[in-house]
This record gives C-alpha cells, sequence and structure tokens, in this order.
C-alpha cells in the first residue's frame, strides 16, 4: 500500500469532543460510526437546545396570548431565518418546514406535481434516485399520466451525458429531478447543468438535497433549482426537514396538507389559505425538532461548510485508495477526486449483511443494503453494497479501522 | 457474543452447504425472496408414503440464510411429513445457536419459510398466519 496523504482543516478533536456518543464503546470498542448517510450523530449543541426548548420556551406556536406562546414562536420563526440563509434563500418565505426531505419532495409531487403536470407530460428522473426521489414521480406519473423518463448512469456512476442528449427532443417536459449528491455511489451530479437543462424546456428542477446539505455549502440561487429539500437528521439534527422553493412557484402551489395553522379564514364553506410559508405546515409543527434543526445549521456553519466539505473529500480519497489496496474488495462509483463522503463496495462476495455484521464486532457501523436505490443495484448487477459514509467527526483511524475490519471479514470467510 | 456470531459450524454449513441443488423429480417446491438484502432461496422435497426422503435447497444470500438452509435439511431429510407440521422459528434457531437481531431473523427464516410453504402445498393445510404474513417482509411463491 502506498503512503497516503492526508490534510484536514478540521480540529477533528474538538468536533469529536462534541459528540456524547462517539465516547461510548460498542462491545468494548471504540465507535467507528461510518453510517451517517442514514443518520448523523448528534452534537452537544443540538441536544442541549432540544432540552432548553422543553425546560424554557415550549408552547405552540402563532396562538399564544401569553409569554410562553411569543417564545416559542419567537425561536421558531428564528430557526427558520436560520434555514434561509443557510441555503441563501431570497427569501424566509420560501422555507417550509416538514419532517424530511422525503416528506418534502412529496410536498412538490403533490401541489405542485398535481397542479401543474398534465397527461401526455413528461416528467425527467435519473436512475441514481433514492426510492424517496424516484417513487414520488412514479406515482405522479401513473396518477396524471404523464410518462416518466431516465437518465441512465455510466459505468462508474455518474449521469450519462448522452441519456440527457437522448432526451433532448422529448417533449412537454415539465418537470426534472435529481439527488445533488448520490447516497449509494457518492456521485455529485451538477446541478446548475441540469437546471439550464430543465429551464430551457419551460420545466423545474426538483433536487433531493438530503445527501449534500449536511456536507456542503448549499446557495439555492447559485445552483439555479427550483425546489430543494433537506432532511435535519442527516446534518446532525433532529427529525425535521426543509424544502426550499421558488416564491413564485410556491404561492401559485395549492396546499398541500390541509387544517390548523395553513389558513386565514375557515367558513362551514370554504376557506382561504394562509400567506406563505405557513400554507404549507398544516397542523402543529414539530417546534423543538425545527428549533435544533436551526441550531444544528448554526453549529455546522460555525465550522464551516467549505471546511467540512475540503475534511470529507479528503477523507473518501484517502478511504478510497485503502479500499482499492484490499485484494478482493471492489468500489462502485466515481474516483475521486469527484465523489463525496460515501464508499460503496464488496468483499469478495461475501454478502453485505455479513461484511456488516462482522465490523460490527468490531464497533465500526456501516450500512449494508441496496440503500434505498434498487434500481441503481439493478443498473450494476448488484443485489446490495456496503457502504461506509464519513462526516465531519471521522478521520484516517476510522478509516484505517474498516481496513482492519475488512481483513477480519476476508478471515472469517476465507478469502 | 459478536466474536463468535460466525461460528465454525455455521461458516462450515455456509461453505459446505449440505443438500444442495436440486432433485430431479420433487414432490414438492417453493422458493422465497426477501427484498430488503436480495437472499433468494428454493427448497424441493421428494415425499415417498408420507415421508421426506429427500431435499435439496438452492439460492443465494448471506450466510445465515445459507447455513440456516443447510441445517434444516439435516432436521427434515427421514422426517414424516405429518411430524414437520410443528418444525418452527425455535428449530432454525436452535441449530444457529446464535442470537440475532430482527434483521438477521429474516435472514435465518427465509428457509423454514419456503419449507412451510412447500408442506401447505404438499398437505393442503393452509400456510400458518405466522408465515403467510405480508409483514414479515418475504415474499413466497410455491411452484
Amino acid at each position: 500500500m502506498a503512503v497516503k496523504e492526508f490534510t484536514t482543516p478540521l480540529d477533528l478533536e474538538a468536533i469529536r469532543a462534541d459528540f456524547p456518543i462517539l465516547q461510548r464503546p460498542v462491545h468494548g470498542k471504540r465507535l467507528v460510526f461510518l453510517d451517517s448517510a442514514a443518520s448523523s450523530q448528534k452534537p452537544r449543541q443540538v441536544i442541549d437546545t432540544i432540552v432548553d426548548v422543553y425546560e424554557t420556551s415550549y408552547a405552540n406556536v402563532h396562538r399564544g396570548v401569553y409569554h410562553l406562546g411569543a417564545v416559542a414562536t419567537e425561536r421558531y420563526e428564528g430557526a427558520r431565518d436560520i434555514m434561509a440563509g443557510f441555503l441563501n434563500a431570497n427569501s424566509r418565505n420560501e422555507v417550509v418546514f416538514v419532517r424530511q426531505a422525503t416528506e418534502g419532495l412529496n410536498l412538490v409531487a403533490y401541489a405542485y406535481g398535481r397542479t401543474f403536470v398534465k397527461e401526455g407530460d413528461a416528467i425527467v428522473a435519473t436512475e441514481m434516485e433514492h426510492h424517496s426521489n424516484m417513487v414520488p414521480w412514479q406515482y405522479l406519473a401513473q396518477q396524471t399520466g404523464a410518462t416518466l423518463h431516465y437518465l441512465r448512469m455510466t459505468d462508474d456512476g455518474r449521469l450519462d451525458p448522452e441519456s440527457l442528449e437522448r432526451l433532448s427532443d422529448l417533449e412537454n417536459v415539465k418537470l426534472v429531478t435529481a439527488a445533488h449528491v448520490s447516497n449509494s455511489l457518492g456521485t455529485i451530479n451538477d446541478i446548475p447543468a441540469l437546471a439550464r437543462w430543465a429551464h430551457d424546456r419551460g420545466a423545474v428542477l426538483v433536487v433531493d438535497g438530503a445527501q449534500a446539505a449536511p456536507h456542503r455549502r448549499v446557495d439555492v440561487q447559485a445552483l439555479d433549482c427550483d425546489f430543494y429539500a433537506l432532511s435535519g437528521h442527516k446534518m446532525c439534527g433532529p427529525g425535521a426537514g426543509v424544502l426550499w422553493g421558488r416564491e413564485r412557484l410556491l404561492d401559485a402551489m395549492p396546499p398541500f396538507l390541509t387544517g390548523g395553522e395553513m389558513i386565514r379564514t375557515v367558513q362551514l364553506e370554504r376557506t382561504t389559505w394562509n400567506d406563505l410559508p405557513w400554507k404549507f405546515e398544516a397542523g402543529t409543527p414539530a417546534i423543538a425538532e425545527s428549533i435544533a434543526l436551526g441550531a444544528a445549521a448554526q453549529y455546522l456553519q460555525g465550522i464551516g461548510l467549505e471546511a467540512i466539505e475540503a475534511h470529507e473529500h479528503a477523507l473518501v480519497a484517502y478511504g478510497y485508495d485503502v479500499l482499492d489496496g484490499i485484494d478482493g474488495v471492489t468500489q462502485y462509483g466515481p474516483k475521486p477526486p469527484d465523489r463525496a463522503g460515501i464508499l460503496s463496495f464488496n468483499v469478495g462476495d461475501v454478502h453485505p449483511h455479513d461484511v456488516a455484521q462482522v465490523l460490527d464486532s468490531e464497533g465500526i457501523a456501516v450500512r449494508a443494503g441496496h440503500h434505498c436505490t434498487q434500481p441503481l443495484m439493478r443498473r450494476f448487477d448488484l443485489t446490495a453494497t456496503t457502504r461506509a459514509s464519513v462526516y465531519l467527526y471521522n478521520g484516517t483511524d476510522d478509516i484505517d479501522a474498516l481496513a482492519e475490519g475488512i481483513e477480519k471479514v476476508k478471515q472469517t470467510f476465507g478469502i | 457474543m459478536m466474536d463468535d456470531f460466525y461460528r465454525e459450524n455455521i461458516l462450515d454449513h455456509y461453505k459446505n452447504p449440505r443438500n444442495h441443488g436440486h432433485l430431479d423429480h420433487p414432490t414438492a417446491t417453493a422458493e422465497g425472496v426477501n427484498p430488503l438484502c436480495g437472499d433468494e432461496l428454493a427448497v424441493e422435497l421428494e415425499v415417498d408414503d408420507g415421508v421426506v426422503t429427500d431435499i435439496r435447497y438452492n439460492g443465494r444470500g448471506c450466510a445465515i440464510s445459507q447455513a440456516a438452509a443447510s441445517m434444516l435439511s439435516d432436521v427434515v431429510k427421514g422426517k414424516r411429513v405429518e411430524d414437520l407440521a410443528g418444525i418452527g422459528k425455535e428449530d432454525v434457531l436452535e441449530e444457529l445457536g446464535i442470537p440475532l437481531t430482527p434483521i438477521r431473523l429474516k435472514c435465518a427464516m427465509l428457509s423454514v419459510g419456503v419449507l412451510k410453504v412447500a408442506l401447505s402445498e404438499l398437505t393442503g393445510d393452509p400456510l400458518p398466519d405466522e408465515w403467510s404474513d405480508p409483514s414479515s417482509g418475504i415474499e413466497w411463491k410455491s411452484a
């Protein structure tokens, strides 16, 4: 194995000290957590915020005449301002709190899709999508009679430019959608280019940002997309997420869910809708979770999204090299540097469940399976892979532990 | 506990599966798929005068699903069909001899599940709820 180079702008020791769970051993060993792409761990700052909300500031929002109601509302709306800044939104009215990216994408599929996509129209998605950004569009196509087309992948897991070319004469394209970063392969998609392609055809671009927003600076204006969905639980936050959408589009859309909070006046026969963004926030929202999502965004901003991205890019390059040097390991997806912090691999013909089980015995947490991307797996003739994903609290020691764990897998199964 | 997860006998059954392959003239067959992890398993039974005279498993998947099938095949072979009515999860767990998390339990139960489907086809008895429940996440298919 060649000597791997690794430099990082992050103070890893200080960051790890922020995450209480990383101090707890698993099976008597140091926890090597390499599954942040599924859900990230939480820093003390976020945990403290949740406790603080419930201990000092909790009441329902937008209703209370009393002091606590006003404080809770101020903190909840303050979190919206933080998230607007986090995404560089034009306006706070464009930031809708949802449960997670899945709900945000469904909001678009229902409220935008069922209003503006009609029979005979075309929807364009990619075959690398997470099921959460594939199934809503399949369902939309089935219900509206629109056709659904897929951009294909190259053998190294990038979007195939030729497949975009092949669809260039497609008519009535109303909606284009893609992941910013692939959760299975770490592929980084060129969102501004897809936005141009969509806008040239009068279509909107919907971006699944679940794997990007936690790891890199996202500027929705620079990306030039029309909708962007993220999950708070993957970015050091709790179970709350954000759907960002262009104000004129959100304005033109009917509500998704109806009920309390999203109304202005209700008569027995009819109702008028609340202003943006509350039009899309029916019912009591996840108050403490949304406030803590704001705290998570501030935590990441404090460290610096650019620094986090640089750290992960260096680490995934290191990891790719290390795995490349292990006999019997096959890796999938683009080679670094064109790759976000996700390693996807198999060890000989050992089933990924068995790989993950052996790694678990060493205190190493990885994901094994199809990663909610069954069509992507079929594209590469796979049923499953083992996935190791890194975040700001991972270091080369985690990758080295993974490499040792893989040696144990090979030993156990005689490879 | 984790260190002896892949005990020698499990690895032995995985690497050298007993009764693996196909029968020339099976009396009953069934197959199952766990879409979650892509495990696939099929069972073929040869029954003569109420006795399972031969059995074959074939498929692909993780060590637990394949080893469990191999172990179970030894248990089933030579038994009377009526004596197999009560065979179930516990028998597989006893053979494996290790504790399993719910996710891995599904891997282990694929083998006994396809056996139950094949037996129900053979006897005409309905598949017990425990095995026909779609929440098991496993898709069964009988021939």
